[in-house]
């Protein structure tokens, strides 16, 4: 059998185009890579072998049949964060209040890489209901870093993020409420995009925060993640909040010079706190994309001290009404009382963990009466203040450079017992939710531990190409892309 | 005892004629369906899912706005209203809450002898719960109505007793069928009602403690309700007793007012934007595709046929009951060209008799405004006599001809030829001794056996007129 680990997505399509292997090969190389690696690392909540060999098949009969007209990725296999619905495979979201769960529909852009070929090796580990930062929250196991297994992964798609750095799967997606796809991607040494809010659908994605949610993917490059990218973006008729936005079909080929294009570097971001690694390697990415022809500016984002008190109003607000649905009537736990409204209390008791249960709380109370005003409407305003930040410093360059968190993969517990400290992990990735914007999350370096460090480029409103050109630009010049843990 | 006045505001919601749920591709009515069959993730509310707003909804609302000259908002918003019930799938509804579709309005309701203006406090759109059925210590949900779309409409304290209240009912319900915005039936929960119901003494303007009256199922049980719930209150003041502010249930069977569980707290519904949905953008282009053929009202109709047509006000007001009926009179109308009137009577008895009978529209009658119109004018030129008039109804409805086509197939014109008549009256005087012996006695009311057999010969084709005037110049002649 084929060895498929670094290989690029270019090379998979090429390959299995010409039959050098089968998506059969391919698939079950990965499924056994699982079987192999995924005791230690623990990034799956539920796998899909057969139903992933069967598709298999199907994409190597399509393969044989000489037609012309293929998906784009087809035979290609895929990690899917278990927030994420996908028909006939349980979707936990990581609580238990979901176990045994199966959905009825698949989400819109898994369903769009569905119709691009891919195939579904599994459903990944996230931190229950996706909150949380390092996978520790989620109800079933925390799934452990691959450059270190005593490290968390990042979070909340840890699992995702765990299983593209472990060559699990070449592709994974994840989701980005307030972080959740770029700091896995940072912890992890791999490539994750969070795209532009209402560029991807949110159709099939079990909430957390309606209006920062967005559905992103990670690879090995921004090359890979591109090409799965602008299948899954666009209009979706079921869900109102998606724009319709012309979706660029992205070719990378020659975006090695940056000439022409402006970054700013925001001051705010580079403060007190972050780990002296981090800013080194970040500052010299900064400098190898000056190199390349960007022009680097100075900018403010003076409302950035504000994201995490603005984000944890309105994240757990929005929570609080979105997890009212598991309620143990029509599906997932019941705890069995003849009293309808003590079933449903018991019910969420047993079902939601304590980090749910606390922004439940929190979230409750922003909304109350009398406390509204204070917190939530207030809230709300100066999340108008952060996004303008952006809009303001847009006028002057094309994206903006960042730390993706503070510090690089923390050991597993270390926050656990603080959960303020553990929101402050967030606070380099929470403005980009708060303003809607995308950005893309990759790795720069490694710290003293040999620990990846990431990096983040965030774009204006629906200018995640540009992103990509950058970030392969990047790519195409150093290699810290490359890098795989040996787990 | 002095004199008290009652003060109700009635709270409303509307289920509107959709053929979708107001978020889902659903249908709108389960009337007939078996419970927890016409439902899907959106409106079960299953994880992951997301509403999708039904444009028809809007457009019902602006109509119904329109009607109750309400002012229409280009940007309205949706709102979470979040409380735990089995039955309200999401844990929340999704309602308009601080900016709704349409703000302020009124309607005016004539009583006879005066005008009660009824003012709008709200009118908002929202999707319904479903409904729980308790046996014993089960309960069973059904989400079949879950997601069904509503207007929540809301009226001041306005109304000043339970006649009043049942009249803005009568009214609302003839509106929202005249505008297709809903079925309106109450008996079918298409027209929910609740009724705040306060008294004070006549005279005074606050308002005191009101109790609230719901599951009330028809306009005559408003009605009752609200005259026993006055009464109560009465009772309870001159006694000298506070009024608490009681929601009552009403027992359809019983017809009996009781005590619900009155909640502890003022629930927090912590409302706040639905993040999920994009604003409701009634731009001026769509509100003018909308409202582009925005018909005349029933109520402005209703005085304009006691204006224009000088028609009596009972008549007026049973031609303006239902659109199509009306729409019928008015071309009827343009097509007689004659006494409005004689055209207002057709319609009252024979039009709505026969209505009444097919159970079907005005408008989808075979027997065409003009044709009706046609009958009348046969009638009024004596081609032919009343009673063929009435029979060429049902003719023209079960063939589809026109009455002119059919009165010569069937050789149905009037005879008014004297010749013809008096040939035939003469028969009848021959054939008859003993009966013109008796007239010719003193039995005048006989003249009337006389021309009735006159009529029967003829085959119902003789001027009755014209039969009776030969026949008494053949008695004369006796």
């Amino acid at each position: 059998m084929s060895n498929f680990l670094e290989t690029s997505l270019a090379e998979l399509q090429t390959g299995l185009r010409n039959r050098d292997f089968s998506s059969r090969e391919l698939t079950e190389f990965f499924l056994n890579r699982i079987d192999e690696k995924d005791g230690e690392i623990k990034a799956f909540l539920s796998l899909a072998p057969k139903k992933a060999l069967k598709k298999a098949e199907e994409a190597d009969k399509r393969f044989a049949s000489g037609d012309e007209n293929l998906p784009p990725l087809l035979g290609i296999p895929l990690a899917v964060k278990d927030v994420l619905a996908v028909e006939g495979l349980p979707a936990t979201a990581g609580s238990k209040i979901l176990e045994g769960f199966m959905p009825p529909y698949t989400s819109t852009a898994v369903s769009k890489l569905l119709d691009a070929g891919m195939i579904v090796l599994g459903k990944t580990n996230t931190d229950e209901f996706a909150m949380g930062s390092s996978t520790e929250n989620s109800a079933y196991f925390t799934s452990r870093n691959p450059w270190d297994t005593s490290r968390v992964p990042g979070g909340s798609s840890g699992g995702s993020a765990a299983s593209v750095a472990s060559q699990m799967a070449p592709f994974a997606l994840g989701t980005d409420t307030g972080g959740s796809v770029r700091q896995p991607a940072a912890f992890c040494g791999v490539t994750g995009l969070k795209p532009t809010y209402g560029r991807v659908s949110r159709y099939g994605l079990i909430a957390y925060g309606s209006s920062l949610d967005s559905v992103g993917v990670f690879g090995r490059s921004a090359a890979d993640s591109a090409a799965l990218f602008s299948v899954m973006a666009g209009k979706d008729p079921l869900d109102a909040t998606s724009l319709d936005m012309p979706v660029p079909e992205i070719n990378l080929n020659g975006s090695t010079n940056l000439k022409g294009m402006k970054i700013g570097v925001p001051k705010e971001y580079f403060v007190e706190g972050i780990q002296a690694a981090v800013e080194e390697k970040v500052r010299e990415a900064i400098k190898q994309f000056e190199s390349l022809g960007a022009e680097i500016i100075d900018v403010q984002l003076p409302h950035t001290q504000y994201a995490v008190p603005v984000y944890y109003l309105i994240a757990p607000a929005e929570a609080s009404a979105n997890l009212a649905r598991f309620d143990g009537v029509r599906y997932g736990l019941r705890v069995e009382n003849d009293d309808v409204i003590e079933m449903v209390k018991e019910s969420r008791g047993a079902g939601f963990g304590e980090e749910v249960k606390r922004r439940i709380m929190l979230g409750t109370y922003a909304l109350s009466s009398g406390y509204y005003d204070a917190y939530y409407g207030q809230a709300q305003k100066v999340r108008t203040l952060i996004q303008n930040d952006f809009l303001e410093v847009y006028k002057t360059v094309d994206m903006i450079a960042a730390p993706v968190a503070p510090t690089t993969a923390f050991k597993i517990g270390m926050h656990t017992d603080d959960p303020l400290a553990m929101y402050l992990e967030d606070v380099y990735t929470l403005p980009a939710n708060l303003a809607g914007v995308p950005g893309l999350a990759f790795p720069v370096g490694f710290d003293q531990k040999n620990l990846p460090i990431g990096m983040q480029l965030m774009g204006r409103h629906f200018e995640e190409e540009k992103l990509f050109h950058a970030v392969h630009a990047y790519q195409n010049d150093t290699n810290w892309h490359t890098k795989s843990p040996k787990v | 005892m002095p004199e008290y006045e009652i003060v109700i505001g009635l709270e409303t919601h509307i289920q509107l004629n959709t053929e979708t749920k107001i978020f889902c591709a659903c249908k709108a009515d389960s009337w007939e369906e078996e419970p927890n069959t016409n439902i899907c993730p959106v409106c079960s509310g299953l994880p992951g899912v997301l509403p999708v707003p039904n444009a028809a909804v809007a457009e019902k609302a602006v109509l119904l706005a329109q009607a109750m000259n309400a002012e229409v908002q280009t940007d309205s918003y949706f709102d979470r209203k979040n409380y735990f019930y089995p039955d309200l799938p999401k844990g929340y509804q999704i309602t308009q809450y601080d900016q709704p579709i349409a703000t302020g309005g009124y309607l005016d309701l004539p009583m006879g002898d005066y005008t009660r203006r009824v003012e709008i406090e709200k009118l908002h759109i929202e999707e319904d719960a479903g409904k729980t059925k308790k046996e014993g210590n089960r309960r069973f949900i059904d989400f079949n109505r879950c997601g069904v779309p509503l207007i929540e409409m809301v009226t001041g304290p306005n109304l000043r007793s339970a006649d009043e209240a049942a009249e803005y009912l009568i009214r609302l319900r003839q509106l929202l069928r005249w505008l297709n915005i809903s079925e309106a039936n109450m008996e079918k929960a298409h027209l929910r009602a609740d009724a705040n119901v306060s008294i004070r003494l006549k005279g005074e303007d606050k308002l005191n403690t009101k109790t609230e009256i719901k599951n009330v199922n028809s306009i005559e049980a408003v009605r009752t309700a609200i005259q026993k719930e006055a009464k109560r209150q009465i009772k309870e003041v001159e006694d000298g007793n506070d009024i608490k502010p009681w929601t009552l249930d009403w027992d359809e069977d019983t017809e009996m007012l009781s005590k619900m569980r009155s909640k502890e707290t003022e629930a927090d519904y912590r409302h706040f934007k639905e993040p999920d949905l994009l604003k409701v953008h009634v731009d001026q282009a769509w509100q003018d595709r909308i409202l582009k053929d925005f018909p005349e009202l029933p109520l402005a109709r209703r005085q304009r046929f006691v204006d224009e047509y000088q028609l009596p006000a009972y008549d007026a007001d049973i031609l303006t009951n239902e659109r199509s009926l009306s729409d019928y009179f008015e071309q009827a109308v343009k097509a007689y060209d004659g006494d409005v009137k004689r055209v207002s009577n057709w319609m009252i008895n024979d039009i709505q008799r026969m209505l009444n009978e097919s159970g079907k529209m005005a408008g989808e009658l075979k027997l065409k405004p003009e044709y009706l119109a046609e009958i009348i004018q046969l009638v009024d030129s004596k081609k032919v006599n009343n009673p063929t008039g009435k029979s060429l109804l049902d003719k023209v409805e079960s063939t589809g001809k026109s009455p002119q086509e059919i009165v010569e197939a069937e050789g149905l014109g009037q005879v008014s030829d004297t010749g013809a008549i008096r040939e035939i009256a003469q028969a009848i005087v021959d054939e008859n001794p003993d009966q013109v012996e008796k007239y010719l006695g003193g039995k005048d009311g006989l003249i009337g056996w006389f021309v009735g057999q006159v009529m029967q010969k003829s085959q119902g084709k003789a001027n009755p007129n014209m039969a009776r005037e030969i026949l008494l110049e053949i008695f004369s002649e006796k």
